[in-house]
């Protein structure tokens, strides 16, 4: 009885102690935020007077304002905004094109073999491990030869181009869970190539049509360096303005606004997440469709 | 004039030849079987008659006409999957239309066919559900009347039952049996599992490895088995293959076979012909008898062999005694209670059934 007693006590510490650990990181993961959130609410002058980590005194929404609309970049005093803007005309078709994309590559490798498909889908593997800075001066020279460079299309083709590696994976090993049956009843139905796509496949592949947007949106969005590399001056892409704005200032360190200016360029992240973040599980742990 | 014409067809892929000149011709509102193993190429040969796999010899002409060269919507057929294949996302009404849909076919006349083939199969009230709110058999039902509506020349089924269970399979199978009654369109048919194909077929062929063993009427495969092999694919349990030397007695043959510790065995009587008699007298050769062609002797014929029964597993309506005959296990299907383990048994075995093969090439002796 004292023993069983002492077992269940035992387990409640056990319990208690993993409540400890995760509420430890969960405040670690979580401070920056506090510090960012806060940070941005303040008035520089209370900031300089020591105060960082507390709440505010005053509450201000000056310098969000002066982040979306007035912080200088470069010569420019525009804030944020359209460089937000560029990002958006970036990311929308960039996003679009490079699942629509994946999602017939991997219809093809997987329901239109041909003689060395494999083959194909191991050199786009390939891809995925590409590092980015390998690509750099032959995507350069490629936009240059286009007449792309230094424009948000031109970005727009190198984020496709780099992404499709990962959407045809993504699209390639979903579709391979489906059975080949499907795709010879539609051809028998009278159905070809895109009719097939359209009607049958691809209604079965809204989890993974969200997973590939998400993964698609974050790293276009977040991405600093192809941005840096690709574009200048009014074209730049948030992420670039950011840098601008928080590395590049005269006079005192404006921490309330840089602060601000980063969590703007996050929200677009936050809120995709948010919205179809559910999507993202279930899509990447979905198998085959049954029926 | 036949439906179907599959004229010296081969299939390979790369160096692997999956099938070697398969011949196979069938009539209007033929039932035809393809019978065989797993990875015997029946899929194969039914998606190349579907036009979902390419023909790499010998030509397939449906009614007359050559279609190595259509597609499959313009070869007049439809085909149920062994998984139905069901578009997951339509329902099944969507499901039964979209051929329709497809081929431009009015809205009305989509849903009076929807109506037809729905009432012929009992699945009007599932019209508006999706595939996976339907049972197998359901699925099943919605499978076949997405091939119904099509209203082809030749309805193709790549063993549409192997996924219900054992009930539900049974009834399946008299449904199909009676859909081709009313409908009377041809039907190639392919599974592995050889009650289905003596209940179905009006034809049908038995392959191995790529090469059709034989085609004829079920009764006729069970009866006069072209080989070992069919013999032994065909009828459950399987027909006895036994060793036995040839007696030539007049214009009929004797079989001798070795019983341990016995006397042979001499079934006697088995009619060959004149020139079968002259060339396997005296040579060894193998005899198939069907279980149920063993009795328990009685009256005045003389018992062909006494032997032990080693095993008696009564089934009902029947039991099957195991006893040895010529070195191999042999299974008899007697009358309930006739039967008794470790029991000394006199029997007699039905001549007009029983079938010899050539020990060699383990082809039908006639
Ligand atoms: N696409 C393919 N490539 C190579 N071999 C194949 C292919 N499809 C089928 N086969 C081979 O052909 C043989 C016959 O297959 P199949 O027709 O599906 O057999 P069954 O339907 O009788 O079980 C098998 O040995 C299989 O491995
Ligand atoms: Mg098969």
């Amino acid at each position: 009885m004292a023993e069983a007693l002492s077992q269940s006590s035992k387990m409640r510490l056990g319990r208690l102690a993993i409540y400890a650990c995760l509420v430890i990181v969960a405040v670690l993961y979580l401070m920056p935020l506090w510090v960012m959130v806060t940070t941005s609410l303040k008035p520089l002058d209370e900031i300089y007077g020591g105060s960082f980590i507390g709440l505010p005194k005053v509450v201000t929404l000056d310098a969000w304002r002066a982040a979306w609309s007035q912080a200088c970049i470069g010569t420019e005093c525009t804030g944020l905004k359209p460089y937000f803007v560029n990002s958006l005309l970036m990311v929308i078709p960039a996003v679009a094109l490079s699942t629509g994309i994946g999602a017939i590559n991997g219809y093809i490798l997987t329901k239109w073999k041909f003689p060395g498909a494999n083959f194909v889908f191991g050199l786009m593997l390939f891809g995925c491990f590409l590092p980015y800075q390998a690509i750099l001066i032959p995507m350069a020279r490629t936009l240059g030869l286009l007449g792309l460079a230094g424009s948000i299309p031109g970005l727009v083709a190198v984020h496709v181009s780099y992404g499709i590696c990962f959407t045809t994976l993504f699209f390639r090993n979903y579709f391979v869970s489906l059975p080949d049956e499907l795709t010879k009843a539609a051809m028998v139905d009278g159905a070809g190539f895109f009719r097939i796509f359209w009607s049958v496949i691809l209604p079965t592949s809204i989890p993974i049509i969200v997973v590939s947007c998400i993964w698609q949106f974050t790293q276009i969005w977040n991405d600093f360096l192809f941005g840096v590399s690709f574009t200048s001056g009014s074209s730049s892409p948030i992420t670039v303005a950011l840098n601008n704005i928080v590395n590049v200032t005269t006079g005192r360190k404006q921490y309330n606004v840089d602060m601000a200016a980063a969590m703007i360029a996050a929200i677009p992240t936050l809120v995709v997440y948010i919205v179809a973040g559910r999507y993202f599980v279930r899509g990447l742990t979905a198998g085959a469709v049954k029926g | 004039m036949s439906t179907l014409e599959i004229d010296r067809v081969r299939k390979a892929y790369g160096h692997l030849e999956v099938l070697k000149e398969v011949s196979i011709s069938i009539g209007t509102g033929d039932f035809l079987v393809l019978l065989g193993p797993s990875g015997c190429g029946k899929s194969t040969l039914l998606n190349m008659i579907a036009g979902l796999e390419t023909i790499t010899g010998g030509e397939i002409r449906i009614a007359g006409k050559a279609v190595n060269d259509l597609s499959p919507k313009d070869r007049d057929i439809a085909m149920v999957f062994q998984s139905y294949a069901l578009y997951p996302t339509m329902t099944v009404r969507q499901n039964i239309e979209f051929g329709m849909k497809i081929r431009k076919v009015a809205q009305a006349d989509r849903g009076r066919a929807v109506k037809t083939a729905s009432d012929l199969l009992q699945i009007t009230h599932l019209l508006d559900r999706k595939p996976s709110q339907l049972s197998g058999g359901q699925r099943q039902r919605v499978a076949m009347g997405r091939a119904i509506v099509r209203e082809p020349k030749l309805f193709l089924f790549d063993e549409p039952l192997s996924n219900l269970d054992a009930k539900l399979r049974v009834d399946m199978r008299t449904e199909i049996k009676r859909l081709h009654a009313r409908l009377g369109t041809t039907i190639v048919y392919v599974t592995h599992d050889q009650i289905e194909a003596m209940t179905l077929a009006t034809r049908v062929a038995v392959m191995k490895d790529g090469v059709v063993q034989q085609l004829d009427e079920p009764q006729a495969v069970y009866d006069r088995p072209a080989n070992v092999y069919v013999a032994r694919f065909v009828g459950s349990p399987a027909m006895n293959i036994v060793p036995a030397v040839l007696e030539a007695e007049g214009a009929t043959v004797t079989a001798v076979i070795d019983i341990a510790n016995r006397p042979p065995a001499r079934i006697a009587g088995i009619t060959l012909s004149p020139e079968a008699v002259r060339r396997y007298a005296g040579k060894k050769v193998l005899v198939g008898i069907r279980p149920e062609n063993f009795s328990i002797a009685s009256g005045d014929i003389p018992p062909s062999l006494t032997i032990d029964f080693d095993v008696v597993e009564p089934t009902g309506p029947d039991t099957l005694a195991v006893f040895q005959l010529g070195g191999v296990e042999v299974t008899a299907r007697l009358p309930p209670k006739q039967a008794h383990a470790g029991q000394e048994a006199a029997l007699s075995v039905d001549t007009s059934k029983t079938v010899l093969f050539d020990i060699d090439t383990e082809t039908r002796i006639d």
